[in-house]
């Protein structure tokens, strides 16, 4: 009986334990697009400066004011961190699909990247349909790999693939002209692109490859927290918070090299602040499919 | 914890449903089947690598003991030593990246071919130094005794040193062969789509990172351990009688 009352208090609601230490462990990312570090300590980005204000919020619940304690969180450790505990939530890059649905829980999905792809505006590629005898870079370990596979298929098109290691590899086989073009999410294609030498001589066209619904993800089996940071979201979105903090980090100047990513809010994100939800990718892909 | 599923090789690549018999045929491809695509990517890798190793290196270690040829062995030094003391992962890039800028005909040649020179010349440069400690092993009566009879140069290399010299190195040229094995995992850098790269990919899609993982460890160890096989048999055949290692009272 008493173990099974310390077992309550170890995996007591976040809100909770948020309530009695005034301490919030946010999980940030240090270099995503949505989320990454400007040196010293300081993580900035869309996702992250929206986490901080869904901590005001909770502050406001709370009573008192919340202290932030950043962890810095990757690919491989984020679900197991927010699975233990170490984390109360994280807001980065983490796509909402079915699989991790099983291990966490996802807030309402804030940003949609659309699967697209980025080409030299010499080459005259408009399409996926051009690719056909054409060398196309992709990243290695990212699902862009294989919806291309898919649209080859479905396209009865035929080119071939080279795997960068990392993003930035697979841009410089873009650059360096030892691929024709770059399939990737679009706020990492407009990232690379504005980071390189002639950001001109660049362009993201074609036709959207697949969605990548990115969400805050949060322990599953806490209804609780899951409606404080749900609604806090929702406010934003309807208070045009939001889209203010879009403006900010995606069409204007950003740190660290004051470049503007120049990346309109697209269909779908628009689509998802219209209809604040939590579907996995699946339920877009699927939708993606029946067009 | 231990809960694995081994399924996930027979399924479809595209769809990811289960293929019967495990292997997909034409295009339709399973996971089983593209890891052995992946595993002939590095095979390919490590051998041609290993060849060019065995030759170069065999060439540099030899010009490095040659005696009265001072700059043919400043040549081998500075060839070894600049391709040992560079990390293997830098010399990649340097021949992928930086040495098709400064050649531009180099530029059309394919990464595997680039891939291939990193990680033999890389491989050349530690079996020059093995091959040269095995000829200086030797006692300097036998090159003496070569000339002795009359041979020139390349006749007392080529049939008195070398023969001895090679056999006292196997046990080291077994590690390095094995070695390039492990080496080749590098290719995964620049784009050739072999073992590592392929755990890499498929571990994401399929979400099962550590069968994907376990599978492909379990053929880096068979390709290195056919290797050791094969020079352990090539040390057996190629042993004279009543020679030790080292011809130096040695054999405990």
């Amino acid at each position: 009986m008493k173990k099974q009352k310390q077992l309550l208090v170890l995996t007591a609601l976040s809100l909770a334990r948020i309530k009695s230490s005034g301490v919030v462990n946010l999980g940030v990312r240090d270099s995503s697009g949505l989320a990454f570090t400007i040196g010293g300590g300081k993580y900035v980005g869309f996702h992250t400066e929206m986490a901080e204000r869904i901590i005001d919020d909770l502050s406001k619940q709370a009573g008192k004011p919340l202290k932030i304690n950043y962890q810095v969180i990757t690919s491989q450790n984020r679900v197991p961190l927010v699975q233990n505990g170490t984390i109360d939530f994280e807001c980065g890059s983490t796509t909402n699909n079915a699989a991790r649905q099983k291990d966490v829980a996802f807030a309402v999905t804030t940003f949609v990247d659309e699967v697209r792809t980025a080409v030299k505006t010499s080459s005259g590629i408009k399409s996926v349909n051009d690719l056909n005898g054409k060398t196309v870079a992709v990243t290695t370990g990212t699902t862009s790999v294989q919806h291309l596979r898919r649209h080859e298929r479905g396209a009865n098109i035929d080119f071939k693939t080279v795997q960068g290691k990392d993003h930035a590899d697979s841009f410089l086989l873009l650059e360096s002209g030892r691929a024709d073009a770059f399939v990737m999410d679009g706020s990492i294609l407009a990232a690379s692109i504005s980071k390189a030498k002639n950001p001109k001589d660049f362009a993201i066209v074609g036709e959207v490859l697949s969605v990548e619904p990115i969400a805050c993800m949060l322990r599953k089996d806490d209804p609780k927290m899951k409606e404080a940071l749900d609604n806090s979201i929702k406010r934003q979105i309807k208070d045009g918070s939001l889209a203010k903090l879009y403006d900010k980090w995606f069409m204007q100047p950003i740190p660290p090299n004051n470049v503007a990513l120049n990346m309109p809010l697209n269909e779908s994100t628009k689509a998802a602040w219209a209809t604040p939800n939590d579907k996995p990718a699946e339920a877009y892909s699927s939708k993606l499919l029946a067009k | 914890m231990l809960n694995m599923d081994w399924q996930v090789f027979c399924q479809d690549t595209l769809t990811g449903d289960a293929v019967a018999g495990c292997l997909g045929s034409g295009r339709d491809i399973t996971y089983l089947n593209w890891i052995f695509t992946a595993w002939g990517w590095t095979v390919s890798v490590s051998l041609t690598a290993l060849l060019i190793a065995l030759l170069v290196g065999s060439l540099i270690g030899v010009i490095r003991t040659l005696p009265d040829s001072p700059w043919l062995v400043r040549l081998g030094n500075a060839w070894v030593e600049m391709f040992r003391n560079v990390p293997l992962l830098v010399q990649i890039f340097l021949w992928y990246h930086v040495m098709p800028t400064l050649v531009p005909p180099m530029r059309d040649l394919p990464p595997f071919v680039l891939v291939v020179l990193a990680l033999g010349f890389f491989t050349s440069a530690r079996i020059a130094e093995q091959v040269r400690a095995g000829i200086q092993a030797l006692p300097k009566g036998q090159r003496y005794a070569g000339m002795a009879m009359g041979f020139t140069t390349f006749q007392y290399y080529r049939y008195v040193l070398l023969p001895m010299a090679y056999r006292i190195i196997i046990p080291p040229l077994t590690s390095e062969s094995m070695n390039i094995f492990k080496n080749s995992s590098v290719a995964f850098a620049v784009s050739i789509p072999e073992l590592t790269q392929y755990a890499m990919q498929v571990g994401e899609e399929t979400s099962r990172p550590i069968e994907i993982y376990l599978a492909v460890t379990v053929l880096y160890v068979i390709s290195a351990l056919v290797i050791n096989r094969i020079m352990a048999f090539v040390e057996k055949r190629a042993r004279v009688p009543g020679f030790v290692v080292a011809g130096t009272g040695g054999g405990h």
